[in-house]
């Protein structure tokens, strides 16, 4: 049994040692929200089962391990950095070694005058005007544990700002590395993305381990979507299996804006994701995809949450999950519609398939509808591959191996085929034919 | 000889379906099975397709000299055999196209000959087409999702000139076809009938074979062959009925 208040007291130990090592950071008004979100942390405690939002997702394995803050970056090559580009992607990339931006290996030039991406930690430290009317705005820390442990140690994360009325064609690479040798290391990538009226951008938030390592990723994003401004959001997950990954995305969106956020998870031995999106304007739209995969002992946890908090908005969720061996997955989809959001549209649909007879989802669509000229759906279902299917297949010459691999990328097909980048997608698919390959050999 | 059973019985959940079939068949022949529902029609159709629940419990069934009971439902597909669904299944996210050239390519490589490539396929695909009146559409679409009743029987026949099998199993392809796809899909059949090749038409009524004439046709009456017989047989059912079988079965035997 893990003494919760020792985990507590472990972390603010942390925050005693961070502190010291700010130098003159400490004196940036920054500083004050860290102190402010160490005194949350220190008044939350961790989520047990019993907490509603945690009943399915055990974290005792995470509190088990005393992570170290990451001192300074190990040196990792470009060779190792570019195994991680997408299909040979040439696109512009921020590259972040254990949560510390590396300006050598990263590649911004084509972006030059276009937009402004730098690291946060230097936005903070300029004062950026952007930095003081949206940071730290949307991801409350005064009531959820981890956001609060990411404000305290805010230290850096990829800031980026589309001014009014650029089109950005090339996508943007985030890419979270993290590589873990001997002590179990913790970064808190901490992301904010300003996107300003009649503006277009699509960016990746890739998280990968470099080996198999033991550490732990807390990362916070906070986008802001402008007046018709149209935002892609990739958020790829394949971090070390044996790694924890707890992630928060925050995202308003304006009048008339589009936010698409396509969700990949196949890392991680605990991952837990909390994706909210609020529509604080008229007649704007989302669609969330996300595709998960777990295996062995893997957890993954989705809770997204769509605040329809104006009229005429509409939403389009897809969640599929397809789970082997003992893993577990965790669906939690919330539909808020208020009382004033009338002609809200707002669909949520949530597929899993499992391969083993081990395998476990909890799925739970939330409709918490306000108003009444409103259109919504939900549906959830849970299946095996379809053995009427496989006979099929198998019936025209289709081996066993091939006819599986067929039949979970059909599954898969609806998510894979709603992302745009078309070096992702691809990259994807040989995902899916070697996990599943290899699963069929015996 | 191309196929034999011999003495095969089979169990669907725990239940004796197919009592003892005797049936041979050799290249270039056209055989019907007919009978009442429920007689283990379709039942003898998918053992011999391979479908794993059903339990054949006695028998043999032998395949261009091989045992075919021993081998995989894809085995038995790449040494030959095809049958065409009763209820074609609907598979979403799965193009046509993309099924059928797995499924060629697996075969072409059991048989140890060269996979086609994209352009050789589909000039394949092509030719195969017009054989069922297919519209081009069909293909890309996803297997049998949303396609019509007809459209989903002249896709199995489509798929059985794409596959090119020795033997074909027709499950009933006819019911629920109108007119006009009943021609074409019996066109299809006709155009593959080959001196080397034979086909197995399950079928309930004697319709389909005024368009597909057969060289034998056979009754099958609770899991057995109840009378064997010339084309004529099919006739004779159409005019007096399955009753007469099940009135005499015992001394038709």
């Amino acid at each position: 049994m893990t003494d919760f208040n020792e985990v507590n007291k472990w972390y603010v130990s942390l925050f005693d040692e961070f502190e010291k090592n700010l130098n003159g950071e400490s004196k940036l008004p920054i500083h004050l929200l860290r102190k402010k979100a160490i005194e949350d942390f220190s008044a939350l405690s961790f989520p047990t089962k019993k907490n509603e939002e945690w009943r399915f997702t055990n974290i005792s394995p995470l509190l088990q391990t005393r992570f170290e803050l990451a001192a300074k970056a190990p040196t990792v090559s470009q060779e190792e950095v570019d195994r991680f580009r997408f299909n040979g992607m040439k696109c512009p990339m921020m590259v972040f070694i254990n949560g510390f931006y590396s300006d050598r290996l990263s590649e911004l030039s084509s972006l030059k005058g276009k937009m402004t991406v730098k690291n946060i930690s230097s936005a903070l430290k300029e004062n950026n005007p952007q930095i003081s009317k949206h940071f730290a705005k949307y991801a409350d820390s005064s009531n959820q544990i981890f956001t609060a442990l990411s404000t305290a140690f805010i230290k850096d994360g990829a800031f980026i700002h589309v001014p009014e009325g650029k089109i950005i064609e090339e996508p943007l690479h985030v890419l979270f590395l993290t590589t873990s040798k001997e002590e179990k290391i913790l970064s808190h990538p901490r992301n904010l993305f300003i996107i300003d009226k009649n503006s277009q951008v699509s960016i990746i938030e890739h998280y990968a381990g470099l080996d198999e390592s033991v550490y732990f990723t807390n990362a916070v994003t906070e986008i802001s979507v402008g007046e018709n401004a149209i935002v892609r959001h990739t958020k790829f997950q394949e971090e070390s299996k044996s790694s924890f990954h707890i992630a928060r995305m925050e995202t308003v969106q304006q009048s008339n804006s589009n936010f698409t956020s396509n969700m990949i998870s196949f890392g991680g031995e605990i991952s837990r994701n909390d994706f909210n999106i609020r529509f604080i304007g008229t007649g704007a739209e989302s669609e969330l995809n996300g595709l998960f995969m777990t295996e062995g002992n893997q957890l993954f946890d989705a809770h997204t949450l769509i605040d329809h908090a104006s009229p005429l908005c509409s939403s389009h969720e897809l969640y599929k999950g397809i789970l082997d061996d003992k893993s577990r997955g965790v669906f939690n989809g919330k539909v808020i519609v208020r009382r004033d959001a009338q002609k809200t549209n707002a669909f949520q649909e949530n597929n899993n398939i499992l391969l083993s007879g081990d395998a476990l989802i909890d799925t739970k669509p939330q409709l918490e509808i306000f108003a009444d000229d409103v259109k919504c759906s939900h549906g959830a279902t849970i299946g095996q591959l379809d053995n009427e299917a496989l006979f099929y297949l198998k019936s025209r010459g289709i081996g066993e191996k091939a006819s599986r691999d067929i039949l979970i990328h059909a599954f898969a097909s609806d998510v894979v085929r709603r992302i745009k980048i078309n070096e992702i997608r691809e990259h994807l698919e040989n995902i899916l034919t070697e996990k599943f390959s290899r699963k069929n050999e015996n | 000889m191309l196929l034999e059973i011999k003495n095969l019985h089979a169990n669907v959940a725990g239940k004796e379906i197919l009592k003892g079939i005797n049936l041979s068949i050799n290249e270039g022949e056209v055989h019907a099975i007919m009978g009442p529902n429920g007689s283990g029609k379709s039942t003898l159709a998918q053992v011999l397709a391979g479908r794993e629940e059903y339990e054949v419990t006695k028998g043999e069934v032998i395949f261009k000299g091989k045992n075919l009971l021993s081998l995989s439902p894809e085995d038995r597909a790449r040494e030959g055999i095809f049958l065409a669904f009763q209820y074609p299944v609907e598979i979403p996210g799965v193009s046509n196209t993309n099924m059928l050239k797995t499924a060629v390519n697996e075969i072409r490589k059991y048989r140890g000959e060269e996979e086609y490539d994209a352009i050789e396929f589909l000039q394949m695909i092509k030719s195969k087409m017009k054989l069922v009146e297919l519209e081009q559409t069909l293909l890309s679409r996803a297997v049998n999702e949303g396609y019509s009743g007809g459209e989903k029987k002249r896709n199995e026949i489509f798929q059985m000139a794409v596959l090119e099998p020795t033997l074909a199993i027709l499950d009933e392809t006819d019911s629920g076809l109108d007119i006009d796809a009943l021609r074409v899909v019996s066109n299809g059949v006709n155009k593959l009938r080959a001196p080397d090749k034979a086909v197995i038409l399950v079928t309930h009524y004697q319709r389909l074979l005024n368009y597909i004439i057969p060289d034998f046709v056979h009754v099958l009456y609770k899991g057995k062959i109840v009378k064997s017989g010339g084309k004529e047989l099919a006739l004779e059912l159409e005019e007096k009925g399955y009753d007469f079988i099940k009135d005499n079965s015992g001394v038709l035997v």
